[in-house]
């Protein structure tokens, strides 16, 4: 599974990476960033669809790879 | 140093061919029916507006006022943040919903910017400020937060019943604001002064109003003019130098971003502190889990953001226009309310219960879209850091008069009166 940011909708709210830290950061000016290419690792699914669930501005998309 | 002629001569003077904007009749008194006749500022509202609102929900949608000239009050979610996304059709001329409507022309700088502005100026406005808080730049606010709530605490010793929202919550964010301003910080009981004068007194005359604003930017040039004269590292100076399209600021938006961050700073955090002590106070199985489960701290927090959202907007309709079933008019205002958009049950399910174990929680207490509160990572900061360092300290406390505690009027709503018994 693959983590992505949709950077026209994200405003920088910062729930994603304030509930998961290991899947998300942010850049200079507080927009969500997802950390290294947003594979989700094993054991961090459940982290991954909290943030997605909580992003007030829905831009946080969790699509499944292959 | 001194300060460039920008700040010198009074740019605030009006020019005589210089559009004024409108006034409307002031009208106040009981509320006739709130689907036709809604007022922010008459005390029921204060008192409980999520009784008014949730009516409202099943029997209107969107209400509709003769008052302040004329507007509208979206109270489901999804109107809410429609408008919210929709910069085509609502202005951010004017924020704050009264008698008093600036000139067209003011748009899309505003009298505050970014609040004030639409795009395209409002993002290059608001790109500014963002790297000044985000949740990295906050954090090296946090350890000062956190000494000076223990402060505020030491001051109580002794004392069985405590005001929570006047010696507590009120001086967190005035104390940080002041600081990211390079203000000093016994400056506070002027700093309330002018948010009362800026988000309270809507009702009062044309005259007192004017007179009462033009102390606040008084202050912010005094502030300004200060500065060269004595040199620190902190927002002032920041927008004093800040350049956009290759030139400096205009002085009107220095200011006018001065009292923005000074103003949405302290009522807004204020008030949300208030609020989740107000909640803690008279819920005793929350207060006790809190305490026992210091970790569940910033579930709770988002949970009394949205349950208690202090924080309500205004537009200005652009044009004439139906929109989702009402006949909008240009220059209508709409009171966009982020805390009637948290209680709708169909975007979140126990709507008008707080869980305080909340797992999705999407909720607008910040605002949706481009506007989003360029202060949340502060303001989340704060109320953590002033709710743990609270729990921790005093974990027994209950409303000593229920009837003493007291809401503020108007757009910030949280408690300005609150009484608990300590220990």
């Amino acid at each position: 599974m693959k983590l992505q940011i949709d950077s026209e909708r994200c405003q920088g709210h910062g729930r994603c990476y304030d509930l998961a830290p290991e899947l998300f950061g942010d850049d200079d000016e507080g927009y969500g960033t997802v950390l290294g290419d947003g594979t989700v690792l094993p054991g961090k699914e459940q982290d991954a669809r909290r943030a997605v669930a909580n992003c007030p501005e829905r831009a946080i998309a969790l699509v499944e790879e292959g | 140093m001194t300060v460039d002629d920008r700040f010198t001569r009074d740019f605030r003077e009006t020019r005589e061919d210089e559009p004024l904007g409108t006034r409307n009749e002031i009208i106040t008194g009981p509320v006739s029916d709130w689907a036709t006749d809604f007022s922010h500022l008459e005390p029921e509202w204060s008192a409980d507006p999520y009784r008014i609102q949730d009516d409202l929900r099943t029997r209107c949608p969107i209400a509709r006022t003769g008052r302040f000239g004329g507007g509208w009050l979206p109270v489901r979610y999804s109107d809410v943040a429609a408008i919210a996304y929709d910069t085509k059709n609502f202005s951010s001329r004017s924020i704050i919903m009264g008698n008093f409507r600036p000139p067209v022309e003011i748009a899309p700088i505003g009298g505050s910017p970014p609040i004030s502005s639409d795009p395209p100026f409002h993002h290059d406005a608001r790109k500014l400020l963002l790297p000044a808080f985000t949740k990295s730049a906050i954090a090296r606010q946090e350890p000062a937060t956190r000494a000076f709530c223990h402060t505020l605490l030491d001051a109580f010793d002794g004392q069985d019943v405590v005001d929570a929202a006047r010696d507590y919550a009120q001086h967190i964010p005035m104390r940080v604001i002041a600081d990211m301003l390079g203000f000093p910080p016994e400056d506070g009981p002027q700093f309330r002064q002018f948010v009362e004068n800026t988000l309270e007194g809507i009702n009062l005359p044309p005259e007192e109003r004017i007179e009462r604003m033009t102390g606040l930017f008084d202050y912010l040039l005094a502030q300004v003019h200060d500065h060269p004269d004595n040199p620190r590292h902190d927002l002032t100076s920041y927008l004093i130098n800040a350049e956009l399209y290759g030139r400096k600021l205009e002085p009107g938006h220095v200011t006018g971003t001065m009292a923005l961050l000074l103003i949405a700073g302290i009522d807004t955090t204020w008030s949300a502190i208030g609020s989740s002590l107000w909640h803690l106070a008279r819920t005793p199985a929350d207060r006790e889990r809190l305490v026992a489960e210091p970790d569940l701290v910033p579930t709770a927090m988002e949970e009394f953001l949205r349950a208690y959202a202090p924080v309500t907007m205004a537009r200005l309709v652009k044009h004439d226009m139906h929109w989702r079933g009402v006949d909008m008019k240009a220059d209508d205002w709409i009171l966009l309310s982020f805390p009637a958009a948290n209680r709708d049950p169909a975007q979140f399910s126990r709507a008008d219960e707080v869980v305080i174990d909340r797992e999705v929680n999407r909720h607008a207490a910040f605002g949706l879209g481009v506007h989003r509160c360029v202060g949340s990572h502060l303001a989340r900061m704060e109320l953590r850091v002033a709710l743990a360092v609270w729990l921790q300290r005093i974990p027994d406390f209950s409303l000593a008069d229920p009837a003493a505690v007291t809401w503020s009027a108007g757009q910030i709503r949280g408690p300005r009166s609150l009484p608990l018994r300590i220990g």
